[in-house]
């Protein structure tokens, strides 16, 4: 196998250092290592991170291969920076047996860009009714250890309370989707003061609050532990807080949108800022930020939801919701977290790479910068600050809501159990 | 038309000159009644309409002095004709002014339109099809307080307070005490650098 | 004024005088023998509605060919658009026809607004109602009926409605009217009142330019105008409130509460009414009810948005009036 001697790398934001990478693994870390033999790329101070984890990915495949497909979700994935996604069940078939799992799982091994973790679905056919077999998903090739209906909520609290039992048996985590489902019913915005002006259908803050807050008791009366998604209200931060410091088993994922972006934007009508859940005001993303830099929102997961171009260029009503984010999440996450100084780029790799893997249990994702560990890196230029052009995406859709904003760093190197599957920014 | 509200035009220009002050516009009035009388053998059915802002003012100051010389009482009315302007596309739309036609109609009745300046005619144009859409008049006569020449079309006036031999680089401006607190018809020179105006 | 009408809003209160008092103008065309003018001569205007409205439908197709302008009427019942056609691709079909204007009607807040600004065609487009956004021709033609019974037909001309006491009363949450009335009146510098039981009001409209009550009797004897609006019956199975019975109890306009309005003091409706559930036949028949008159003014005021935003190069200039030379 080749060697690759990456020189003047700022491991986790430190100082510089050469990282020699000998097939699989990381042989050396250290200063004046020799470039005998190696391929070498100089960082010339970029950051070098663990390769990044996302725990919320639409690959769209099986079913919805016009907006995207395993092969371009994990090119978007790694031109992004991530080493392994997280695949959403809510394909067609929807992923609920052990064949779609394997078959998902298969697909991103095929690629070879990015794992491709499946998640299974909690309930068949996502609704809502009777438990999927989550034994089977566990037990296939795929090793299925996340489960979630995202997209749709488990709001059914018998249903919700034996999911989080049954998963117990092998280690398994729930993810919630957390919607009330009553309470949005014809929902198309964050309600509140834009939404009485706008005439959309609201969707309030405490339908998600309300669910976030009945699953953190079960998961405590059962002695389980909930993953909760995408969460986006100042109010969800408080509950979450509050059952951690009661010792419930709760983690908490925040997408990069929801830290920067803010309902006001809804006025447009360009349905490119229609998300569920959706942008919020901005009390709610400043109590997000602090609650990621303190913690009590574990980790960031991009809820990449790739749609095509006619189902967003057409009226708010009738368009489809959500928004890629595979390469733009590091961008984001640099302009709201660390040029805010709320993290550090130690605290990134915790928030996008450690605790992620931890999670959802990626075994060789999310390990230290060091000699012996699996040689799956990211090298970033934090100078870099351009505009984003959707143009040059990887992903198969451009629905995507920075379309020309300017935003800091750029992933210029990705690396896979040592194969590098994006060099200088263009995907091998 | 109106000629004092326009932005781009300084209102007073210092070179403007009178060539009607307000006794010679009063007398030219007088002379037009007497015309119409004379010409419409009595005025018995003569309806004056006024084409707004300073055609109004003139025309209700024409019915005064035929009401004075017949003794009787002469409808009067305006029409605007903003909405039949061949220009329309060259500008942005104008706020419209007052059509009011006197309770009789205009049916079988000789109308005499009064405007304060007659210039490329296409302001005559568009009241004459204005007309056409009120009722159908036995006559249409024109009376201008100025006839400045220049005509884009086969129209002419049959009462002319003054004939002003101009050039198109100069501009005539009516002012009447009812709109500009005083009576007075200027002859200037268009600013060169803006001549953008027809 | 700017290109597009699509919300009152976006009106100046320059602008908004500048309509009223233009319709003034068009409402006498409807006295002369012959009820038709030139000025949009050559222009076509496509009425695109996704949403059944005849009434609004026919208003605009009134005031469209009173100017002259070639109508088209697109409805998209039966048409391409139920078998799935897009918003986009009706629109760029209607722009190929070379439309000048379209005139829509749409269920989904924000349409027109897309419409216009998406980039999909080039021609003007007037909001005729979307979702439960808004309907600024109808405020407009409302504003224009207060004008005209609470300060007078001529005396109106160049005034606003400052001062008057506007009280609005129903099912504000589902109302475009409510919002392009509340826009607009308060642009006016009218003072506007918002009664409705607390479940018909949207959360976050503490930011509107208005007061809100839930209490009907008390707003009434302060009120120059109370516009009812229209209560569908079918709230009321999704718990909006108990029953129609107790809703009109409560909210209702009849003959009692009418009385205990000012002397001067009218009643609206945008119509179509739901009698007996917010309005009484005593009073939607009474001299007091403005709705017949509400409908003959929409034509006026449709001409003059109409010539407006479509009569000249450009849409018409306010604080600025331009003129010819002579």
């Amino acid at each position: 196998m080749s060697k690759i001697l990456i020189r003047g790398a700022k491991v986790l934001g430190g100082e510089p250092q050469d990282v020699l990478i000998d097939g699989e693994t990381i042989a050396e870390v250290g200063t004046g290592l020799s470039a005998e033999g190696a391929e070498v790329v100089e960082a010339g101070g970029k950051v070098l991170l663990p390769g990044l984890v996302d725990l919320h990915t639409h690959l769209r495949e099986p079913g919805r291969e016009d907006s995207e497909t395993v092969l371009t979700g994990t090119r978007a994935a790694a031109s992004g920076g991530f080493t392994a996604v997280f695949a959403m069940a809510n394909t067609f078939p929807v992923a609920d047996t052990a064949g779609v799992v394997e078959q998902v799982y298969r697909l991103g091994k095929e690629h070879g860009y990015c794992d491709v973790q499946p998640i299974g679905a909690v309930t068949v056919g996502l609704e809502g009714q009777k438990l999927a077999e989550l034994g089977a998903m566990h037990e296939s090739a795929a090793g299925v250890t996340v489960f979630s209906d995202d997209g749709k909520c488990v709001h059914d609290a018998v249903i919700m309370r034996r999911a989080l039992e049954y998963v117990k048996a092998f280690g398994g985590v729930v993810a919630q989707h957390a919607q009330e489902p009553r309470l949005t019913e014809g929902a198309q915005m964050n309600e509140g003061v834009v939404s009485a002006e706008l005439g959309l259908g609201g969707w309030p803050a405490v339908a998600e609050e309300s669910i976030i807050a009945r699953d953190v008791l079960l998961a405590e009366h059962v002695g389980s532990r909930v993953h909760i998604c995408h969460l986006s209200t100042a109010g969800s931060v408080e509950i979450v807080r509050w059952a951690k410091s009661r010792g419930i088993d709760v983690t908490a994922e925040v997408t990069p949108h929801h830290l920067l972006l803010t309902d006001e934007l809804v006025r447009s009508y360009n349905p490119v800022y229609k998300v569920n859940p959706p942008l919020r005001t901005e009390r709610d993303v400043l109590a997000l930020r602090e609650a990621l830099a303190d913690g009590t929102i574990d980790i960031v997961a991009t809820d990449h939801a790739p749609h095509p171009h006619e189902d967003k260029d057409c009226e708010w009503a009738a368009a489809a919701m959500g928004m890629v984010g595979l390469e733009t999440a590091l961008s984001v996450v640099q302009e709201t977290m660390v040029e805010t100084g709320l993290l550090d780029w130690a605290g990134v790799a915790d928030r996008m790479s450690i605790t992620p893997a931890r999670i959802g249990q990626a075994a060789g994702h999310g390990r230290p910068v060091s000699a012996g560990e699996p040689a799956n890196l990211t090298l970033v230029d934090t100078a870099y600050r351009g505009a984003v052009d959707s143009a040059g995406f990887a992903s198969r859709s451009r629905n995507t809501p920075y379309e020309g904003r300017e935003l800091p760093g750029r992933v210029t190197h990705t690396w896979l159990r040592g194969k590098a599957t994006l060099v200088d920014g263009k995907l091998t | 038309m109106d000629t004092q509200e326009n932005p781009q035009q300084d209102p007073q220009p210092s070179d403007a000159r009178p060539v009607l002050e307000a006794p010679d516009i009063a007398r030219v009035l007088t002379r037009i009644a007497h015309e119409i009388v004379e010409r419409a053998k009595g005025a018995d059915d003569v309806v004056l309409l006024g084409i707004p802002t300073r055609g109004v003012f003139l025309a209700r100051r024409l019915a005064d002095k035929l009401a004075e010389i017949t003794d009787r009482k002469i409808p009067v009315g305006s029409l605007d004709i903003t909405m039949y302007r061949d220009d329309l596309r060259m500008h942005p739309p104008r706020a419209l002014a007052r059509t009011e036609i006197p309770g009789d109609g205009i049916d079988g009745r000789l109308v005499v339109l009064v405007d304060d300046v007659l210039f490329s005619g296409r302001t005559i144009r568009a009241a004459l099809d204005a007309l056409n859409d009120i009722g159908r008049p036995r006559a249409v006569q024109l009376a201008v307080l100025v006839d400045r020449g220049h005509r884009e079309l086969p129209i002419r006036a049959d009462y002319v307070g003054k004939n002003l031999p101009t050039s198109l680089r100069e501009t005539v401006k009516v002012q009447l005490a009812e709109e500009d607190g005083r009576d007075t018809v200027l002859l200037g020179a268009k600013p060169a650098a803006r001549g953008a105006q027809q | 004024m700017q290109r597009h009408l699509i919300s009152a809003a976006d009106l100046t209160r320059d602008d908004a005088v500048l309509i009223l008092d233009t319709a003034e103008e068009m409402a006498r065309v409807a006295d002369r023998p012959i009820k038709k003018l030139p000025t949009l001569r050559g222009r076509t205007i496509v009425n695109l509605f996704f949403e059944d409205s005849t009434r609004t439908r026919i208003s605009f197709e009134a005031a469209e060919k009173r100017l002259s302008a070639d109508v088209i009427n697109f409805s998209a019942k039966g048409s391409s658009v139920s078998k799935g056609e897009s918003l986009k691709d009706t629109a760029q079909t209607l722009e190929a026809m070379g439309v000048d204007a379209v005139v829509i009607r749409h269920g989904a807040s924000g349409a027109p607004y897309r419409l216009a600004n998406s980039g999909w065609i080039d021609a003007a487009v007037i909001n005729a109602g979307d979702g439960t956004h808004q309907h600024p021709t109808q405020a407009l033609l409302d504003a224009f009926t207060m004008r005209r019974r609470l300060v007078g037909r001529d005396a109106g001309l160049g005034q606003d409605l400052s001062g008057k006491r506007i009280t609005l009363v129903g099912d504000v949450l589902h109302s475009r009217v409510a919002r392009s009335n509340v826009d607009l009146l308060h642009t006016l510098g009218a003072e506007v009142t918002l009664v409705a039981p607390p479940t018909l009001l949207p959360v976050g409209i503490e930011s509107w330019p208005c007061e809100v009550s839930y209490d009907l009797d008390s707003t009434l004897p302060k009120s120059d105008a109370v516009m009812m609006l229209r209560v569908q019956r079918e709230r009321m199975h999704a718990a909006f409130f108990p029953t129609e019975r107790e809703y009109s109890r409560r909210y209702g306009l009849d003959g009692d509460r009418m009385a205990r309005m000012p002397e001067h003091a009218i009643v609206m409706h945008p119509g179509p009414m739901v009698r007996g559930m917010e309005i009484t036949a005593e009073v939607a028949d009474s001299d007091r009810c403005t709705v017949v008159e509400q409908v003959a003014n929409g034509v006026s005021i449709r001409m003059a948005v109409l010539y407006l935003l479509l009569g000249g190069n450009e849409p018409a200039v306010t604080h600025t009036r331009t003129t010819e030379e002579k």
